[in-house]
């Protein structure tokens, strides 16, 4: 008879984590999330507010699904977890035994103990409830101030154009998302900002917000002694690992929760996946917390492996991550820093009038493709990763560039621009 | 969450003089529906076909070109018309009405046969029909020209509203000119010319099964006595069902005739822009879907069989019954008329764009076991980049779950896929590509 494995979280990495354990055993199954009862794309959270898609077109799989397979889906909280006596404390049901359990719950919004952070208009963005909280400040919003200059802030901004609000935008850094992007990614992105007519604030924080006498948000204080009423505040600030629950059990944490490469916690049987764990070691060339859609996915995959008797220790492969800032792609794949490594350089190519750029990392001297920058062109996920992986020459790359295209058919091709440039550019360098 | 929700829109000067031109092409129409008899008709149908042009494309004007940003879906299922809201219901009401009347009274339109001349609504036509053929309208002749011009409308309308995809562009400039020339212009003009020939299906893209009265005795007799251009339209009806619609096929899917040339896939393209998300994406649709679509292939193929029967052994009936009253005449007014006029365009604002072309066209399900099993074409998938976000499945109008096989990493190989490209274009991360290659690992699957 099979063991039973609980699941916290119902997100991406609990739900592939589910999926493969069923293809791989048919021990009992059951998943527990406390933000819906079914399995959503979290993502696509942006285009439920929007209007693109109602919430039965965000769900991966049909509600009969996960019947037919045999998951059981429970809707509630868990409370804390006993590991002695192997349960879970609910907050509406009774206590559930598990035989091995893995935690997927995710990430919460940073908040850093601004002043007003919890007054009514002031949230985050990352859940099902944010999105409706969001959407029931919608109507008594004017001005919204959106904190944090990242992948989570943009999409919020770009959300609240769609309803004609006005919105400030302030940003730490001194150009957006600049601890990833390189500069001149990054200021593409500025001007792309400020076409939409969004008031983009740079080298600005926040430094409180204010309320009125029904704890509604009024205005926010800045770094630079700004005042700015307004009727929303966005925390956008990144994420963090939402492990409170876990933090009096034994299973050890640090940022997230400490796992080994079979994603298993300190606690034999209990392993973690996705958004809320820490590697103890991370693979190489990777971060110890990395919390992106497909890493969750990877873990998923990994952590079934582990539980169902085929160990395999989790290899995320090639890093590569997408996003889309309004009407502009962004694909990266292997490691772009914002400031190159000593032993790096760089070739960058942008087009003379249109937003598109691309950036290919390559060792100084061997001129072996390290990574790859790319907006507005769709390169080829396969093709890029295989130069990476087998240190393809730098030269070689641009010959073959257009092997890369993932454009749809009949679109101008800049492949012939780009070769010329790095001619140039190589010419010099030899 | 979002039945409640509005999304509020600010209109422009540009589209409410839009609007007021729409309104008055309208109500010409109208006026002219409900007897009033213009004295000028060239004058009145030229205004008011301009009108109703103009009003299409200077609406689509401001939203597709002024406004920043590119396409959008955005507020699509906060909208009346495209959230099956009020507006919703009245156009599908509205059209599905005017669908049966021009098949069962078309009287109504004042078209009475060659019993008494025109009136009302077909009148307003005559000017035109006779400029091409001097003679007067029909009420196929009016609906053929206003079927042209709503392609051309919202043809325009779409190609701002894609401006920035080639894929899009092209393919809709080539269905809005199959239509205009292949289905609309030549085929009059060839009607003018040969005015004493009876009438045959003069569209050269118009192919058996599609045409299902194509190898009906009245119709095979028509091509055989209107001379060398009859015979030629024979061979070629023919000749493209055998020969160059597989061919077609293979090289790049059934897409060159579903969303490139068709005239039911360029009013779907077209003016069905609006509500492709209202397809149903459930697996018990796609398998109503396939036994409907391939039920009907073989239905028009035996009614087909039992009519070249009657034609080639000089017979009227077959099995003791009447193959016209039995076999011909059922098939024309369930399949030809309900299902892909009614129902087919009908139903737009109800279940989508193509309910015709997905559940009836048999011409659609030849070549969609041919694009199945035999084709170079597939939508490839960019290995592990889906995020399940669902936009391509929501924006298909054929109601294929494009997300089930793109987040497993596997290329989409479906008999229904038109290749309009829309989830290419709708997808946030660049995922899916539609391409034509090599049949070696057509279907492979990257990560699951």
């Amino acid at each position: 008879m099979g063991k039973h494995i609980v699941i916290i979280g119902n997100g991406i990495s609990g739900i592939t984590a589910a999926r493969h354990i069923r293809k791989l055993s048919d021990y009992a199954i059951t998943v527990i999330s406390s933000e819906t009862h079914h399995f959503y794309s979290r993502p696509a959270l942006m285009y439920l507010f929007m209007g693109d898609m109602t919430f039965e077109n965000l769900k991966p799989y049909e509600d009969g699904f996960w019947k037919k397979n045999k998951i059981t889906l429970v809707r509630d909280h868990v409370q804390a977890i006993d590991t002695l006596q192997k349960q879970l404390i609910l907050s509406e049901t009774s206590p559930i035994h598990y035989d091995e359990l893995i935690i997927a719950t995710g990430s919460l919004s940073n908040k850093f103990g601004w002043p007003g952070q919890d007054l009514e208009g002031v949230c985050g963005f990352y859940s099902m409830q944010d999105l409706e909280y969001i959407e029931k400040h919608v109507p008594r919003m004017n001005r919204a101030v959106i904190v944090g200059g990242g992948l989570i802030g943009i999409e919020l901004a770009e959300m609240l154009l769609t309803r004609h609000k006005n919105i400030t935008f302030l940003v730490r850094e001194n150009a957006y998302w600049s601890n990833v992007l390189p500069l001149e990614e990054s200021e593409m992105i500025n001007d792309l900002v400020r076409s939409h007519h969004i008031d983009l604030k740079l080298k600005v924080e926040l430094k409180s917000i204010q309320g009125d006498e029904h704890g509604h948000v009024q205005s926010v204080e800045t770094s630079t002694g700004e005042i700015l009423p307004c009727e929303f505040v966005g925390l956008t600030a990144g994420v963090r690992p939402n492990i409170e629950f876990v933090k009096n059990t034994p299973i050890e944490t640090d940022r997230g929760i400490l796992v080994d490469e079979f994603l298993e916690t300190n606690i034999p049987g209990i392993y973690a996946i996705g958004d809320c764990v820490q590697h103890r070691k991370a693979p190489p060339l990777r971060r110890p917390v990395e919390q992106v859609w497909y890493t969750g996915r990877m873990m998923g995959e990994t952590v079934a492996h582990s539980i169902c008797g085929s160990k395999k220790a989790y290899n995320p492969g090639i890093w590569f991550n997408s996003a889309k800032f309004f009407d502009l792609e962004y694909q990266t794949y292997g490691r772009v820093l914002p400031e190159p490594a000593p032993e790096e350089a760089v070739f960058f190519w942008k087009h003379p009038e249109m937003l598109m750029s691309l950036r290919l990392v390559f060792n100084k001297s061997t001129y072996n493709l390290l990574g790859v920058n790319v907006f507005g062109i769709r390169l080829r996920q396969e093709v890029c990763q295989k130069w990476i992986q087998t240190k393809t020459h730098i030269a070689e790359v641009i010959d073959h560039f257009h092997e890369a295209n993932f454009d749809p058919e009949f679109f101008n091709r800049h492949e012939t621009r780009i070769k010329l440039a790095f001619k140039e550019f190589y010419s010099n360098i030899r | 969450m979002n039945k409640n929700i509005t999304m509020p829109r600010k209109h422009s000067a540009l589209q409410l003089v839009g609007l007021l031109f729409s309104t008055i092409g309208l109500l010409v129409f109208l006026a002219a529906l409900f007897g009033y008899n213009f004295t000028d008709k060239f004058l009145w149908l030229t205004f008011s076909l301009l009108a109703v042009f103009l009003g299409i494309v200077l609406v689509s004007i401001h939203t597709n070109l002024i406004l920043p940003g590119v396409i959008s879906q955005h507020g699509m299922y906060y909208r009346s018309l495209s959230n099956r809201g009020v507006l919703g219901w009245i156009v599908g009401i509205v059209l599905s009405v005017f669908y049966i009347v021009l098949y069962w009274f078309p009287e109504s339109l004042g078209f009475y046969g060659n019993t008494q001349p025109n009136s009302g609504f077909v009148a307003l036509f005559d000017p035109l029909s006779y400029f091409f053929k001097n003679e007067p309208a029909s009420q196929w002749f009016m609906y053929g020209s206003l079927y042209t011009l709503l392609i051309l409308a919202f043809g325009i309308r779409y190609l701002f509203r894609y401006k920035h995809n080639r894929y899009q562009i092209f393919r809709t400039l080539a269905v809005m000119a199959a239509q205009l020339f292949l289905a609309f212009l030549i085929p009059e003009i060839l009607e003018g010319l040969n005015s004493k020939d009876a009438y045959y299906a003069r569209d050269i893209k118009f192919f058996w099964p599609l045409n299902h009265y194509f190898f009906e005795p009245w119709h095979l007799n028509n091509m055989v006595s209107g001379g060398s251009m009859g015979m030629v339209f024979l061979i070629w009806g023919i000749f493209g069902f055998l020969v160059i619609v597989p061919l077609l096929t293979y090289f790049w899917g059934k897409r060159w005739y579903c969303s490139w040339v068709c005239g039911c896939g360029a009013l779907a393209e077209t003016a069905g822009d609006y509500f492709r998300h209202l397809s149903d994406k459930r697996v018990f649709a796609w398998q109503i879907e396939r036994i409907l679509i391939h039920g009907v292939l073989l239905v028009i193929t035996v009614v087909t069989g039992v009519v070249l029967y009657g034609y080639f052994s000089n017979a009227q009936t077959f099995l003791g019954l009447s193959i016209y009253t039995y076999f011909s005449k059922p098939y024309g007014f369930l399949i030809g008329s309900v299902f892909a006029g009614v129902v087919g365009v009908g139903f737009y604002p109800f279940m989508g764009s193509r309910v015709w072309c997905r559940f009836g066209c048999p011409l659609a399900a030849y070549m969609g076991i041919i694009q199945r099993f035999f084709s170079r074409y597939r939508i490839t998938t960019n290995g592990g980049q889906c995020m399940s976000c669902g936009n391509c499945s929501t924006y298909c109008e054929m109601g294929i779950d494009v997300r089930a096989y793109a987040q497993k990493g596997q290329n989409i190989v479906r008999a229904s896929c038109v290749g309009c490209g829309i989830c290419s274009e709708v997808c946030p991360r660049g995922v899916l590509k539609l391409e034509n290659g090599s049949l070696y690992e057509r279907i492979k699957s990257t990560i699951d």
